[in-house]
């Protein structure tokens, strides 16, 4: 099957405020232009985000989650983003485990002034998505057989 | 249930060019809770705030959204905005639809579509909103500064001067710290004693000041601008208030065999010693350890000389309890300990000494004083040989892996000072790489090379040998050359890595300040905040937190100061209420969240709790609102979601993600 | 048996402890149940053969608000789950007294009957096991019954306990990540369908939940309104799905991997390869780490080092 053009996945990124949503601003006063697929949520580091969100965000139907924090050794709390590779390291690799495409989970590590980069980052992923296609395997886990 | 009102931003064409402004409009109405909607050129601008006001009186709103720019341009001005219209403000939520919507979309239905999405998610998040209100705490107007070196000093000095007090606890017998056993100071060769010593009998006399020295900190409780600290004040043997400081004492002692701290051991010191002249207070200490009357009961020497009957062998520890509102840690430096680098023979011969000892070699008050001989023979040195980065830049365990930074500069100073002062005397230095940024630093590096012929070889010296003869045979390699080399030395000088000073981690751990691998106390920001702990109320002077010269550390001690001074100032601190909180009923009591609190925030007490009927005494966390910054790693570690995050809850986060994937 | 009973009744009668906390006997030899004892008569149920597989270090959060001590029985691997609930404050070690019990591996009716074996009547716990059943009598080896937990035992070494009684035997003869490794070498659709084959057999009776020694959660967040996770009737909700994948990620780093949760899952689902992945993962990438080997210990998920493998090493090859 070819890559469906129409295809238009739904994907959330958690960006820390302190970093990555200004890189996100950055993108957005550069005028580096993303996908509008791309929908972002702001919380205040990378380590507030629970793998019950992105769960939650794939069991509600989007087809990809990337998670955006301040470079190791940045964070606005100094240690919060080492908390969350962790967390993120540990969960992508259940996730895949358990046969889920790995390229739908994303850490990315954006600073404020890397506004190209979230871009391109963004761009990438969104690439990456459209190439997988619907996710169905975190949908159904359990219900059908 | 909320009543949202929605107000949505043209800002001029920015956000109206690409986004259909009026569809959003339209589609935030039909969201739940949603009783209002609008849109206007500049909702930031006056006109725009008041007609947010007005539907707040108008439509009885308790929540708002403004799909606007991004909330780090605006969302402080809606706040303000809806707290002057009575509403509480953090009741406003933003949905970013210009920074990152119409900027960056090109196609209208396209962005148009995701700014309703963007609206959407902000408004399930307003439904979910609390009122929020900023705490306020106490601020005690006085500091703490634990380390009586240059760097607590002039931190002190600094915040004194601004009217506060300031208490310095020192653990050695006298204020001075590492500046005060050096020689000279580069790039200057002013002598170090003359600026230092000055400078300490000011901290000494300053009336806002009050100095501890042979103390240490022993308890820390509380948080910024309420900490309650006990110093130790280890007993003295001598009463303060009597000495006068005379030195008969020292001079009488007949246990003159101690090695001289301050001396780096090359000397030796009497039981009851003063650590060096100059000390402040000059006020003797009795080495209960070597003392003979204590180990012994029998001598009682200086007591019997002492006309000031200062003496008191029976003085014991005292605990001084005090209230601060802010602590500086400047514990500062040591050298590294040798015993790895067998290689360059320091424990086996006494003419291999480290940069700091060649210091005290060449003090007029050191152990030669100021001649500069071999510690083995006395016998003037005739070639001598410096050894760069001996523990630095280290790739294995034995040294450290970050630059000491100092080294560089002070071996230039030791070779032009040798060869200033004994011309007939050959100076190598193995180095590799010479860094020498900082003003007139690389200029002063080349004066070594250049006017006083310093002879700089690039590489690593593998091996020293002593001879037979009593000289060090020294065997390197040239990189430039790309050849080895042998020779013999009279002398040779490490230039000893530097390390964080012995029981910083206790200090940290007390502190709950955190600390890196290398004991070095980490900076709130190492870009921005680099004076400050990520632990609020709590800041950094001089090496404590990374390598430093003289200047350096001045300049890092003055921002330290500015940094309490600003806290100080203040009648109230307002805290940021989007601080963690944790449910009783639902907490286990685990202590998961404390291990990832880079606070300290965390603590857990017994209480007695009505779990729905049963009471009973549990261990459960609580926050402290002056600590927490709100970072949310605690709320991730808890597996029972009993802390949550006020302002970023999971209820809240779930309801944007729910609403995006809608 | 017939020492640690005698023991056990003799603390119960001096008073150092005011109740055991061991194995009532069943019907049957192999269906012994945990239980507490609070005098001399009820202790003439007590048991401990090779069939007392169940974890009781979970036993003591309820026993430790009790007035007075309480003895605990632990199998060298239960040790570790009660230090771990220690490290957590969650027990009280003032509050039991641990008899350290010898284990020889533990047996499962089921995997007599895996082994071929129909119309049980009786069973015994000596080697080999000697069956009687509708159809005659006959026998099983020892190690065909074991729980496969014990094929991959954590060794026979108490990490806490106040005395030691019976001897204990090795039984380690497989690798304890093999089950996981065949599954990482799966094709992701083969490990899709192996984990949505298995999952689908998911009733959510909790069983697995309740006996988890890591999942002490006074309220488990699937049963508060914290995430909005409790929608119990809507077959389509959030932890049908991910059920399992959460539970396992909180007790990631904390789990001691007793096996307890697939030794009760009613439907034979290999719940401890989810644990053991993580702990295979930790162990890769954090070094070795096991949960309650050290009641001081910094967990993998509460600690870091600033050179940990970022996340993309998952979409690089995996971690194996």
């Amino acid at each position: 099957m070819s890559v469906n053009e129409e295809f238009r996945p739904k994907i959330v990124a958690f960006c820390c405020n302190w970093c990555s949503y200004a890189g996100a601003d950055l993108a957005g006063s550069s005028r580096l232009a993303y996908p509008a697929d791309v929908k972002i949520i702001r919380v205040p580091c990378s380590c507030r985000v629970n793998p019950m969100f992105i769960l939650r965000a794939f069991e509600k139907g989007a087809d990809g989650v990337i998670l955006c924090g301040c470079h190791p050794g940045d964070c606005h709390y100094s240690t919060g983003n080492y908390y969350a590779r962790r967390r993120m390291t540990l969960l992508f690799s259940m996730l895949d485990f358990m046969g889920v495409e790995n390229g739908r989970t994303r850490v990315e590590w954006v600073s404020a002034a890397e506004g190209v980069k979230f871009s391109t980052v963004m761009n990438d992923f969104v690439e990456k998505i459209r190439s997988l296609g619907e996710n169905v395997r975190l949908g159904d886990l359990r219900c059908k057989n | 249930m909320q009543r949202i009102g929605v107000f949505v931003c043209h800002c001029g064409s920015n956000i109206a060019a690409t986004v259909d402004v009026h569809k959003v409009v339209e589609l935030a109405r039909l969201e739940p809770g949603v009783v209002h909607a609008e849109d206007y050129q500049y909702m930031c601008s006056e006109a725009g705030q008041a007609k947010i006001g007005a539907a707040i009186k108008e439509h009885q709103l308790t929540g708002l959204v403004v799909c606007s720019c991004s909330p780090r341009m605006h969302e402080a001005t809606f706040r303000k905005c809806a707290q002057k219209y009575g509403l509480n403000p953090y009741m406003v939520e933003i949905a970013n639809i210009r920074e990152h919507c119409s900027w960056i979309h090109k196609d209208m239905q396209e962005a148009t579509e995701k700014a309703v999405i963007l609206a959407r998610a902000a408004i399930a998040k307003v439904n979910l909103n609390t009122p929020l209100q900023a705490g306020e705490s106490r601020v005690t107007k006085r500091a703490l500064v634990i380390g009586g070196g240059i760097a607590g000093i002039q931190t002190a000095l600094d915040i004194a001067d601004a009217g506060y007090e300031v208490d310095i606890v020192e653990k050695t017998p006298s204020i001075g710290g590492r500046m005060s056993q050096l020689d000279k100071t580069f790039p200057t060769l002013d002598c170090s004693a003359c600026i230092l010593t000055p400078k300490m009998v000011d901290a000494a006399g300053h009336e806002k000041i009050k100095i501890y020295t042979y103390s240490e900190v022993e308890k820390v409780s509380g948080f910024v601008g309420d900490f309650t600290v006990d110093i130790r004040k280890k007993a003295r043997s001598v009463d303060a208030d009597k000495c006068t400081g005379c030195g008969v004492c020292q001079e009488k002692c007949p246990s003159k065999k101690t090695l001289s701290e301050f001396n780096r051991g090359l000397g030796t010191r009497s039981a009851i010693y003063t650590p060096f002249a100059q000390a402040i207070p000059n006020v003797p200490v009795i080495d209960r350890d070597a003392c003979i009357k204590f180990k012994t009961g029998k001598c009682g020497v200086c007591e019997k000389v002492c006309q000031a009957g200062a003496i008191n062998y029976a003085q014991q520890d005292e605990i001084i309890t005090e209230k601060y509102g802010a602590i500086v840690v400047a514990t500062g430096f040591d050298t590294i300990k040798l015993d790895k680098y067998d290689e360059y023979a320091y424990s086996q011969s006494k003419d291999v000494i480290t940069s700091l000892e060649l210091e005290r070699v060449m003090n007029a008050a050191g152990p030669t004083k100021g001649h500069l001989e071999r510690l083995s023979d006395g016998k003037a040195p005739k070639e001598i040989v410096f050894i760069q980065c001996v523990g630095s830049r280290c790739s294995d365990d034995r040294g450290k892996p970050y630059c000491s930074k100092i080294c560089c500069m002070y071996t230039a100073k030791h070779a032009m000072l040798i060869r200033d002062k004994y011309p007939d005397v050959n100076v190598t230095v193995f180095y590799i790489d010479v860094r020498t940024p900082g003003k007139n630093f690389d200029e002063f590096y080349r004066r070594a090379v250049e006017e006083y012929g310093v002879n700089y070889i690039k590489g690593q010296v593998g091996k020293v040998a002593p001879q037979p003869d009593g000289s060090l045979l020294v065997q390197g390699v040239d990189l430039l050359d790309n050849k080895q080399i042998k020779m013999k030395a009279d002398m040779v000088v490490l230039a000893t890595a530097i390390e964080p000073n012995q029981g910083v981690r206790n200090i940290a751990t007390m502190l709950t300040a955190s600390i890196d691998t290398n004991n070095f106390l980490t900076e709130a920001h190492p870009k921005l905040r680099p004076v400050e702990s990520p632990t609020a109320g709590v800041f950094l002077s001089g090496v404590c937190q990374g390598p430093k010269d003289i200047p350096e550390t001045v300049s890092q001690a003055g921002a330290a100061a500015v940094k309490v001074i600003g806290l100080l100032a203040k009648d109230k601190l307002t805290t940021n209420p989007c601080t963690a909180k944790a449910d009783e009923l639902l907490c286990n009591g685990c202590s998961n969240c404390a291990k990832v609190c880079p606070y300290g925030a965390i603590t857990y007490e017994t209480c007695l709790v009505n779990d729905h009927g049963i009471r009973e005494e549990r261990r459960i966390a609580k926050v402290n609102n002056a600590l927490c910054q709100g970072c949310g790693a605690c709320t991730v570690t808890c597996p029972s979601g009993a802390m949550d995050l006020q302002g970023f809850s999971n209820k809240q986060l779930l309801a944007e993600v729910d609403a995006i994937c809608r | 048996m017939q020492e640690l009973k005698a023991r056990a009744l003799e603390l119960l009668k001096n008073g150092t402890v005011q109740r055991v906390l061991g194995w009532r006997i069943g019907e049957n030899t192999y269906d012994p149940e945990p239980a507490f004892f609070d005098s001399e008569e009820a202790m003439k149920d007590f048991v401990y053969n090779n069939f007392c597989a169940a974890n009781l270090s979970k036993y003591m959060i309820e026993a430790c608000k009790l007035e007075g001590k309480t003895l605990v029985c632990l199998k060298p691997c239960d040790s570790y789950s009660f230090n771990q609930l220690l490290s957590e404050h969650r027990i009280d070690r003032e509050k039991a007294y641990i008899i350290g019990v010898g284990c020889k591996g533990k047996l499962s009716i089921e995997k007599v009957s895996q082994a071929g074996v129909k119309g049980i009547l009786s069973v015994t716990d000596t080697d080999p096991l000697q069956v009687t059943t509708l159809y005659g009598d006959t026998t099983v080896a020892y190690k065909d019954a074991m729980l496969s937990r014990c094929h991959v035992c954590k060794g026979k070494d108490h990490v806490v306990y106040d005395e030691l009684i019976g001897e204990s035997e090795d039984t380690v003869d497989a690798d304890r990540f093999a089950e996981v490794a065949a599954i990482e070498a799966m094709s992701p659709e083969e490990k899709f369908a192996f984990f949505q084959a298995e999952l689908s057999k998911c009733i959510r009776c909790n069983a697995c939940r309740n006996v988890c020694p890591a999942c002490s959660c006074r309220k488990c967040v699937f049963d508060s309104n914290k995430f909005d996770s409790t929608q119990k009737a809507n077959v389509d909700s959030f932890e049908e799905k991910m059920f399992h994948i959460i539970r396992a990620f909180h007790v990631a780093g904390r789990c001691t991997d007793c096996g307890e949760c697939s030794r009760v899952c009613p439907q034979g689902i290999p719940l401890h390869l989810f644990n053991r992945k993580f702990i295979k993962d930790i162990n890769n990438l954090y070094g070795e780490y096991q949960a309650g080997a050290d009641v001081e210990a910094k967990g993998p998920l509460t600690s870091f080092t600033t050179e940990d493998a970022e996340p993309s090493v998952v979409s690089q090859g995996g971690i194996r």
